[in-house]
């Protein structure tokens, strides 16, 4: 029984979270959303060079042969700086699907070589979300219809872009129709691929929720320390040092959920569900709190649009909606608690261990 | 990160829960707040220190078994499994023992750990007095040196389990001089010492579970003094750092009781009608699970040499929100049978859940208010300005 990450996942992460918190900073930000793609080319390319989209690729096929749990971190670090390009999305949900159908098609071998070396991109839907995010710069979509899944190039489908409340994020419905060429898998495997690739999205949205949660605590102490009334750091007064206290509990009691899951989800698959919707439900009260006790804290500065409290504040407004919304994750948990043959109990944290 | 049992860990599970299945008292133990309830908690202590289960961290010296932080979790989740007695020397063996170990001497070790350690001698916590609550550095009782004695002169209060208790292990000012957090001295004083008076407070469940205590020229000798005079206020708040931190609420309780709410509420579940109460009992049980998981995660870390930090505030925060959002929960599903004291006829289920309700609403006050640690929090672990 060891609780920890390694010194290498933690070194990696280091690295990665280095990276982006010198080049994606909050005006870095601001200026992609000129951009037309809403996209850095550039940047996504000195991703592809860090080694991160290659991370969940097997080794076989180019990649580092990582798992989810070596992820998690990285995927935390997106969120402290609202990352707009879809790492999460292609490395963590995307590839590890693909993987999974490698061994027998050809078509998702290769793509898995191309994702890693970064002359490929990927996007994904799923029926948790109507709408898929990034599609515009994808060569290749991963659709659901039914209990099938999908490959489709770009070309074969019609985007209607949707704009949303972030800046940040640019989401597509797609219309296109299904036929046996694009399609990869069906029936029970189907199904429980998508189920999969659920969790896989519930983790990344989650950790991300957790980076965004501890962003804006950090914003909000520095502006709460800087900012004088009454002859004196706002952020000496009781109430909003309170506001900021009750993020922090909420973030470091939803960070072991979100390790939990992460865990499960890369050496327990099958029972996955639980542990994640636990992540992604106590990530998202975090997040959401985040975002309400900072703008509180920072006044009507931020409810501005200079500020970037709202860079910050809208990913995670939307990210708690995505991969599954709170209730679709509570029910999850209810359903399973509720269950007379559930295993619960102080000795039953990491499930049933006997000799 | 493996967060599977190590087949020791399993075999060392098997062996507490086959001891405690054969030791556990069939039926409750009294209250330890009645003098019988205190004796039969005192005779239980004694069971498990015959047994060397009285403290498994503790070395082997002291009667304990040198387990790591792991094994203690999984202990402390059989103890609550198999609902055994609450430990009555609580004050001693998680706060002052780990204390006595890094700032005793040699002979006080060998003198006050080891009746700790036996149940012989039991043993109250004595900082808080009229003037000083929440600011603690506010102490104004007196031990003067004179020789090889301090006198001792002044008034403790809100003394936990002092009533029937042994000792009471103190801060004094020591320097009649100084200020705030300097000049105080940590000391042990026999409860039945000359001078000594010990008044019962009764607690909301009517039961003499604190008490005042004066001190009217009581002396004690020098050796009696942990650690070096004007070193109190730093010995404190190592305990208070292992109170708050991790000892004093292992998550089995708060998971035993989460379990016990789930049983509750399946129970009565065609009864309710408040469409939240379902919601209350899932983010009761998450919250415990979370709790649980935040310390295995701690417990890690400490084992791979880590040190333990405003964590601790955090963590006191957590499990007595949680501890009091279960019982308001349960008192919810009780409904108008909720306010029946146990032994009345039309009680039924209510059981120990009334009790557990009053002592919930402790949780945020003891061992530092929940308005302290949110404060500690926000100057030490995020680094807002104190002024």
């Amino acid at each position: 029984m060891d609780f920890t990450f390694t010194d290498d996942q933690l070194l990696f992460c280091k690295s990665v979270q280095e990276f982006l918190q010198q080049e994606v900073t909050p005006a870095a930000v601001r200026k992609s959303w000129e951009l037309d793609t809403g996209r850095s080319d550039e940047r996504w390319q000195q991703l592809v060079n860090l080694g991160v989209t290659a991370m969940l690729v097997p080794e076989q096929f180019g990649g580092l042969g990582m798992n989810e749990l070596d992820f998690v971190l990285l995927a935390q670090a997106c969120g402290q700086v609202a990352l707009p390009e879809p790492l999460v999305e292609t490395a963590l949900v995307a590839t590890p699907l693909l993987a999974t159908l490698a061994q027998r098609d050809s078509r998702c071998a290769s793509l898995l070589e191309k994702i890693a070396t970064g002359e490929r991109k990927i996007a994904i839907g799923h029926a948790a979300n109507n709408l898929v995010c990034d599609a515009h710069v994808a060569d290749f979509l991963l659709l659901p219809s039914g209990n099938q899944i999908h490959l489709v190039p770009r070309d074969q489908v019609k985007l209607v872009a949707q704009a949303s409340v972030d800046p940040s994020r640019r989401l597509f419905a797609v219309e296109w129709s299904a036929n046996d060429e694009t399609c990869l898998v069906s029936g029970p495997e189907g199904v429980a691929l998508l189920a999969a690739t659920l969790n896989r999205g519930a983790l990344g949205a989650a950790a991300q929720l957790i980076g965004l949660a501890e962003a804006m605590v950090q914003m909000t102490v520095k502006y709460t320390s800087d900012r004088h009334q009454f002859g004196k750091p706002i952020g000496s007064n009781q109430a909003l040092k309170h506001h900021m206290a009750n993020c922090a509990v909420k973030i470091e009691f939803a960070k072991p959920t979100l390790y939990r899951a992460a865990y499960t989800v890369s050496k327990r698959p099958v029972h996955a569900d639980f542990a994640v919707s636990h992540a992604k439900v106590a990530a998202g009260e975090a997040a959401l709190l985040a975002a309400k006790n900072s703008i509180q804290s920072h006044g009507a500065m931020g409810y501005t649009w200079e500020c970037d409290l709202h860079i910050f504040m809208k990913r995670a407004w939307a990210l708690d909606k995505f991969w599954g919304h709170a209730g679709f994750h509570k029910s999850r948990l209810h359903q399973w608690l509720m269950n007379p043959n559930a295993k619960i109990g102080a000795d039953k944290t990491f499930g049933e261990q006997v000799a | 990160m493996d967060l599977n049992y190590t087949a020791e860990q399993i075999a060392f599970r098997k062996e507490v829960r086959s001891w405690l299945e054969q030791h556990v008292p069939a039926r409750p133990l009294q209250s330890f707040d009645t003098k019988e309830g205190f004796e039969q908690h005192r005779q239980w202590e004694q069971t498990l220190a015959k047994g060397n289960w009285g403290m498994v961290t503790w070395p082997k010296e002291y009667g304990g078994r040198g387990c790591n932080l792991i094994e203690w979790l999984i202990f402390e989740e059989e103890y609550y499994r198999a609902q055994a007695p609450l430990r009555v020397n609580q004050n001693g063996i998680f706060l002052l023992g780990p204390t006595l170990m890094e700032y005793g001497t040699p002979e006080q070790k060998a003198r006050f750990i080891t009746k700790m350690a036996s149940g012989e001698e039991m043993w109250a916590q004595g900082w808080s007095e009229p003037g000083a609550g929440s600011d603690m550095a506010a102490i104004r009782s007196k031990a003067i040196r004179d020789g090889d004695e301090y006198v001792i002169n002044g008034q403790k209060v809100w003394s936990t389990r002092a009533v029937f208790a042994d000792w009471v292990f103190c801060i004094f000012r020591t320097d009649p001089a100084s200020d705030k957090h300097h000049g105080l001295s940590f000391i042990f004083v026999p409860l039945n010492a000359p001078g000594v008076t010990v008044r019962p407070i009764p607690q909301l469940n009517g039961l003499p579970g604190f008490a005042e205590i004066f001190f009217d020229d009581v002396r004690v000798p020098v050796a009696n003094r942990l650690g070096n005079e004007g070193q109190g206020w730093n010995i404190a708040m190592s305990t208070a750092g292992f109170e708050r931190g991790l000892m004093l609420r292992s998550p089995a309780r708060f998971q035993e009781t989460a379990k016990r709410l789930v049983a509750l509420y399946r129970e009565h579940r065609n009864d309710i009608v408040d469409l939240s109460i379902e919601d209350a009992v899932v983010k009761s049980f998450m919250d415990a699970e979370a709790y649980a998981l935040a310390t295995y995660q701690t417990a890690s870390r400490l084992m791979s040499g880590g040190k333990i930090g405003p964590e601790s505030s955090v963590n006191k925060i957590f499990w007595s929100e949680l501890d009091q959002h279960m019982h308001e929960t349960a008192m919810s599903i009780l409904a108008a049978r909720a306010e029946l004291l146990p032994h009345s006829s039309a009680a039924g289920d209510v059981g120990t859940w009334l009790d557990g309700f009053l002592f919930a609403q402790s949780g945020p006050i003891y061992a530092g208010t929940n308005e302290i640690q949110r404060n500690i929090i926000a100057e030490r672990m995020l680094g807002m300005p104190r002024k």
